[in-house]
């Protein structure tokens, strides 16, 4: 075909050459396009004001879903709304008991974790969308919500129900975003067996009830039933948050591996509501008194399992000479270890006993001065040789809130 | 038949892209044609100097910012078929309604392969031969989308 010579045979001549002339000029303009938008990042503006452009258009195309919805919801009748009412509110009380022991348990298990591993980041802002329309064909599962990058919302940012995972956004317009679901064949979300912590990828598989895991070799300990969750892994999604449930696992002998098949918990048909989540990006080690105090202004948890504030071990030493120095008269074989080691069950222990006298001990040095008076007080009667811990009492000066604290029990 | 306005023309492009956006239930999302190709194709053999392979290429563009995951992927497919069917317009237009829908499925289907093969190297392979449906439907559509388009022009002119 000749594609830039002029068609002697064609009677018509449009404007601007030849139609081939245009169509290659076209062709080349898409092809370049193409390439922009999936190698380069060049055209993440172009885009951001396509996506602002279509928005009332997709809008108005899922104004008569929505009008039909507004119209059965204004009326429902006044026992089922009563009725509904009252089953949120039973669900929210349920939730938030659930959601204090969490707290509590996060908490613990940072504790326990230690300074080793890392928690797994949390929730930091949560902000609920509105779906505008929901594209569940067998090819493209997208939903568009009604929040954009004035909102805040970014590229790759996790989206979840209240049930489990649902996506992630795909393209971020000014007041819209475009959500691809987990089930969209093209996604995949590196998941984990919760029963068996093994790390594998769910795969969309095109209709919006389930996943495929098909990277599973057939051997693999996966049986139907099986939690899915986040692993964390690939960076975009959190660890630990539920995707789906295994609800086929199909083993064939001649066929290396397993087929396997999850359906995911959230319900995008049904949900007119989906949550956009934040999470702290660095991962907060151990909870530190600072992070402990971030995490008690983030969440309303039960106070006084708030606080627990874990002293760390150089900080404590310092305020820590009149709690510690007390401490080898009555364990004599540990007198010689060091102070460190004796600070430690003091440090715990009147936590234990009254963790509301601290509700927020945001600060070791508040934490320890409080624990530290009752600490000499019953061992001066017992034991007979207080000249020892006497001195280093009156020595240090400079906490002057439990020096003449200390004075006042005696 | 003179030739309609830019107007008309870009009002009926419209109307087709509502329809092909669209949201419907799933199992009839598939069957679904893709009213803005039929439209554009409609134009581009009826009217070549108006509807010429730029409204090809806008439209894809239209199409790639609603449904597309590479910028410009719909707007190659439609503009290739844009171009086939300004360059066999007079053949095309000569055709009984039978024939121009066979024609109208074979540009369809270039269309939907040009897409494939775009998905296939942009890393988002689409296999399941659901996606080929639209093709026939399109094809069947045709003769009403066609009579539709040309009742309005020619009520208009």
């Amino acid at each position: 075909m000749a594609a830039f010579g002029t068609p002697a045979g064609r009677p018509w001549q449009g404007r601007g050459g030849s139609a081939g002339f245009r169509f290659t000029l076209y062709a080349a303009v898409a092809v370049v396009v193409m390439y922009l938008d999936q190698h380069q990042h060049y055209l993440e503006q172009v885009r951001y004001l396509l996506q602002a452009a279509a928005y009332p258009i997709q809008l108005a195309v899922n104004s008569p879903p929505a009008a039909w919805r507004w119209i059965g919801q204004s009326f429902e009748s006044r026992e089922r709304l009563q009725a509904e009412n009252a089953r949120l509110r039973a669900a929210q009380r349920d939730l938030e008991l659930r959601s204090m022991r969490y707290e509590a348990l996060a908490r613990e298990n940072g504790e326990l974790r230690g300074l080793r591993a890392a928690l797994p980041p949390v929730a930091d802002r949560w902000l609920a969308a509105e779906i505008v329309s929901i594209q569940l064909s067998s090819l493209r599962q997208r939903l568009l919500i009604d929040r954009g990058a004035v909102n805040g919302v970014f590229k790759a940012q996790a989206v979840l129900d209240d049930r489990g995972l649902i996506g992630q956004t795909a393209h971020v317009g000014p007041w819209s975003a475009e959500v691809i679901l987990i089930t969209d064949p093209e996604h995949a979300v590196p998941v984990r067996i919760e029963r068996t912590g093994l790390r594998t990828i769910a795969v969309g598989a095109g209709d919006a009830a389930s996943l495929a895991l098909p990277y599973l070799p057939a051997n693999a300990d996966i049986k139907s039933g099986d939690l899915l969750v986040t692993s964390g892994l690939g960076g975009v999604f959190p660890e630990g948050y539920p995707v789906a449930r295994v609800t086929e696992v199909h083993r064939d002998a001649v066929q290396p591996l397993a087929q396997v098949r999850a359906e995911p918990l959230a319900h995008v048909d049904t949900d007119s509501e989906v949550m956009l989540v934040w999470f702290r990006a660095d991962r907060p080690t151990a909870p530190t008194p600072t992070t402990g105090k971030s995490l008690g202004e983030l969440k309303s948890g039960i106070p006084s399992l708030q606080p627990q504030a874990v002293p760390p071990r150089p900080l404590s030493a310092a305020p820590g000479p009149p709690a510690a120095t007390p401490q080898p008269a009555r364990a004599r074989p540990q007198a010689a270890v060091g102070r460190k080691q004796p600070a430690e069950p003091q440090a715990t222990e009147p936590q234990a006993t009254k963790p509301a006298a601290a509700p927020n001990a945001t600060e070791p040095k508040a934490a320890i001065p409080q624990s530290a008076p009752p600490e000499p007080a019953t061992p001066e009667p017992a034991t007979p040789e207080p000249a020892t811990p006497e001195p280093p009492r009156h020595e240090p000066p400079t906490p002057q809130r439990d020096a003449p604290h200390a004075k006042e029990q005696q | 038949m003179s030739a309609p306005s830019g107007g008309r023309i870009l009002f009926t492009a419209f109307v087709a892209l509502v329809l092909t956006v669209l949201p419907l239930p799933p199992w009839l999302d598939v069957l679904r044609p893709v009213f803005l190709v039929l439209a554009v194709l409609y134009w581009s053999v009826n009217a070549p100097r108006t509807g010429d392979i730029a409204l090809g290429f806008f439209a894809g563009l239209a199409l790639d910012v609603f449904q597309g995951p590479v910028l410009g992927q719909h707007a190659l497919a439609l503009t290739l078929v844009t171009y086939i069917a300004v360059r066999e317009h007079q053949r095309i237009r000569s055709k009984p309604a039978f024939q121009q829908a066979l024609i109208v499925f074979a540009a369809l289907a270039v269309y939907e392969f040009v897409l494939f093969a775009i998905d296939g190297w942009s890393g988002h392979p689409v296999t399941s031969p659901l996606r080929w449906v639209h093709t026939v439907t399109g094809a069947l559509l045709w003769p009403p989308v066609a009579a539709v388009l040309a009742s309005g022009a020619r009520g208009r002119a």
